[in-house]
């Protein structure tokens, strides 16, 4: 049944609340004043109520089963989280509250940075951005930052053609120039390529490690060796941290800095449950340039340093956000961080690469695994096993919809033909992925069987068919208009 | 038609006296699926050979379209703002993106005829 936006339901006159006749005295709006109807719709609670959850039935989510899209790690958000943040303590705190009365919410800002410099084997952090892409950004401004300082202009910025989008993104907006760098046949980064690459105008190398193809880059010691011997400094996109968590320090491997995405590996929501937080950790090199506010332990308990001051913040290149950061967040990654502990961290990171050779395992002979050889927490298959079916990738995304599933990523990463990328991570149990195995299994069959119709006609089960995605972006609807006056009458 | 030289990049670019006519190959629309945006660059940007000249953007991806030579852009195709389907229907004729005012004619020698780039992309599957 087609579910009418709340502005289509609404009638003149319904109310869900009582509110007292505001009175029309004096104002200072200096003849602003709105003086027409605003137009919001009349609806009674349970209406409103009820729209939104049939739209939640509509939708899928993690908490309604297996969500494997690779590269956004949609992994289980625990409850206890969510508990803790809902703290009167946490919860009802300003921002511009005296220090003195909010020490405990700078305890754990204060904690969750020990605990990301602890586990990344780098000695400061920069909690404010608000997500991946932020992070990213915050990163290179601290490398611009630390050029700067050094007195050199550096422009150029190496970047794996395996790289999410948002790298050279990031490195164009803080006004470097992006070169990019192949992958070998091991879809790994061709180390040769990149040092050929290497001069005095290297700014930095933005590379993901685990990278997009769910491999470990095994050769990132010496291609951090080789940036840091032309002067570049190694900003490592640490969207897969999850993958190595506990088990590897991204300092010991020569990063200067690295975003991590607690809604990826610390378990705070994601997607529209978000917001996003990415917290950038910085080597010895880059820490003077990070951005304020930062937490700091003083004479009167804990401070919040908000401008440069004689002992702290002297080279901070600015700031990335309003306020202190993502303050729910940092308490949901805290409580994910005390409730697993170290080892138990480290079997987070085990458990996700463990799923996701699970399925690789299962499904190799089935589907055609994109590189030879185990993956980490991710598993990437290109389009092969579909060669001549006449099923594309799309169509074998759309028809997972049918089984009751999210698809994959898909068509991503860009270097992969027809690439399946999929992250289960480790919140599902054997039997879970055993299932989706046995549906990939059953719909690959179908496919080579000669069942093409099957999948160009999927989705048939959902909410919508398969969608005009190109009349969407030729011709998008940006917003809903209310009908005329003289149509509404009728 | 015929004239058309081709990049690994998957441009083509045919001479027109100085002028070079530079668009996608039939084999990158067919790629990229449904193009939905083309960002072409102004008139009067120099370009480097192999440098950045456009962006085409499907419903599958965006794509860097680099210039098969070096010179200075002196017209866009601005048929592609309100119709960027056009690339789909014709890249190698109406879809074209930009002219550029060839830098150095002999880059053109560089680049690979139509026999070449068939065997170059039946090596690509």
């Amino acid at each position: 049944m087609e579910e009418a936006l709340l502005f289509e339901q609404g009638a003149p006159g319904r109310c869900g609340v009582d509110l007292p006749e505001p009175s029309r005295g004096e104002n200072r709006l200096g003849g602003l004043e709105r003086t027409g109807d605003i137009g919001l719709p009349g609806l009674s609670e349970p209406e409103v109520v009820r729209h939104f959850v049939r739209l939640s039935q509509k939708n899928y989510a993690i908490d309604a089963g297996l969500y494997p899209l690779g590269s956004c790690t949609m992994k289980h958000n625990p409850r206890l989280n969510e508990k803790m943040a809902r703290l009167p303590g946490f919860a009802d705190v300003h921002p511009l509250q005296p220090t003195s009365t909010v020490q405990g919410a700078l305890a754990v800002m204060d904690e969750v940075a020990r605990w990301l410099k602890v586990l990344t084997g780098l000695p400061a952090v920069a909690l404010s951005p608000g997500a991946g892409a932020h992070g990213e950004m915050c990163g290179m401004m601290a490398i611009r930052a630390a050029i700067d300082a050094r007195g050199e202009s550096r422009k150029r910025i190496l970047v794996p053609d395996s790289a999410h989008g948002t790298n050279p993104a990031t490195a164009v907006l803080c006004g470097f120039t992006v070169d990019p760098v192949p992958s070998d046949s091991r879809g790994r980064i061709d180390l040769s390529a990149l040092k050929a690459k290497l001069g005095p105008d290297v700014a930095a190398i933005m590379l993901t490690n685990p990278n997009t193809c769910g491999l470990f880059e095994n050769e990132i010691r010496e291609a951090a060796a080789a940036i840091h011997g032309v002067g570049g400094f190694f900003y490592c996109d640490g969207a897969n941290f999850n993958a190595i968590v506990g088990k590897v320090r991204p300092g010991d491997l020569g990063i200067d800095a690295m975003h991590i995405n607690l809604h990826k590996t610390f378990s705070t929501p994601h997607g529209g449950g978000g917001p996003g937080s990415g917290p950038v950790v910085l080597s010895a090199a880059l820490a003077p340039f990070a951005p304020l506010p930062f937490v700091v332990h003083g004479r009167q308990g804990l401070q919040l340093v908000e401008a440069p001051n004689g002992e702290h913040g002297g080279q901070a290149f600015g700031r990335v956000k309003a306020f202190h950061g993502q303050m729910g967040m940092f308490v949901r990654a805290l409580t994910y961080m005390l409730s697993h502990g170290s080892d138990g961290l480290r079997q987070v990171a085990e458990d996700s690469v463990l799923n996701a050779n699970y399925i690789l395992a299962a499904l190799q002979d089935e589907l055609s695994p994109a590189y030879p050889g185990p993956c980490m927490h991710e598993v990437l298959f290109d389009d092969r096993f579909l060669k001549d079916t006449g099923v594309t990738t799309l169509d074998f995304a759309k028809a997972m919809i049918d089984e009751g599933y999210h698809p994959m990523t898909v068509y991503f990463p860009l270097i992969v033909h027809g690439a399946l990328l999929t992250e289960p991570t480790e919140s599902e149990s054997r039997s879970s992925l055993d299932q989706f195995i046995a549906t990939l299994r059953a719909l690959a069959r179908r496919a080579k069987g000669g069942d093409a119709a099957h999948f160009v006609q999927a989705p048939r089960l959902a909410p919508r068919r398969r969608l005009d995605e190109t009349r969407a972006a030729r011709n998008p609807v940006l917003r809903w208009r209310p009908p005329s006056p003289a149509q509404a009458a009728e | 038609m015929s004239g058309l030289k081709y990049t690994q990049e998957h441009e083509w670019i045919l001479r027109d006296g100085n002028v070079g006519v530079v668009g996608i190959t039939d084999y990158a629309q067919g790629q990229l699926g449904d193009v939905v945006y083309v960002e072409l660059p102004s008139a009067g940007t120099e370009i480097e050979a192999g440098g950045q000249a456009a962006i085409v953007e499907s419903v599958k991806a965006a794509s860097e379209v680099y210039s098969p030579v070096s010179g200075k852009v002196v017209a866009v195709n601005d048929d592609l703002a309100d119709n960027p389907g056009l690339v789909n229907e014709s890249a190698e004729g109406d879809g074209w993106f930009f002219r550029i005012e060839l830098g150095d004619p002999s880059e053109l020698d560089d680049l690979m005829d139509k026999a070449a780039y068939d065997a170059f992309i039946a090596g690509l599957k």
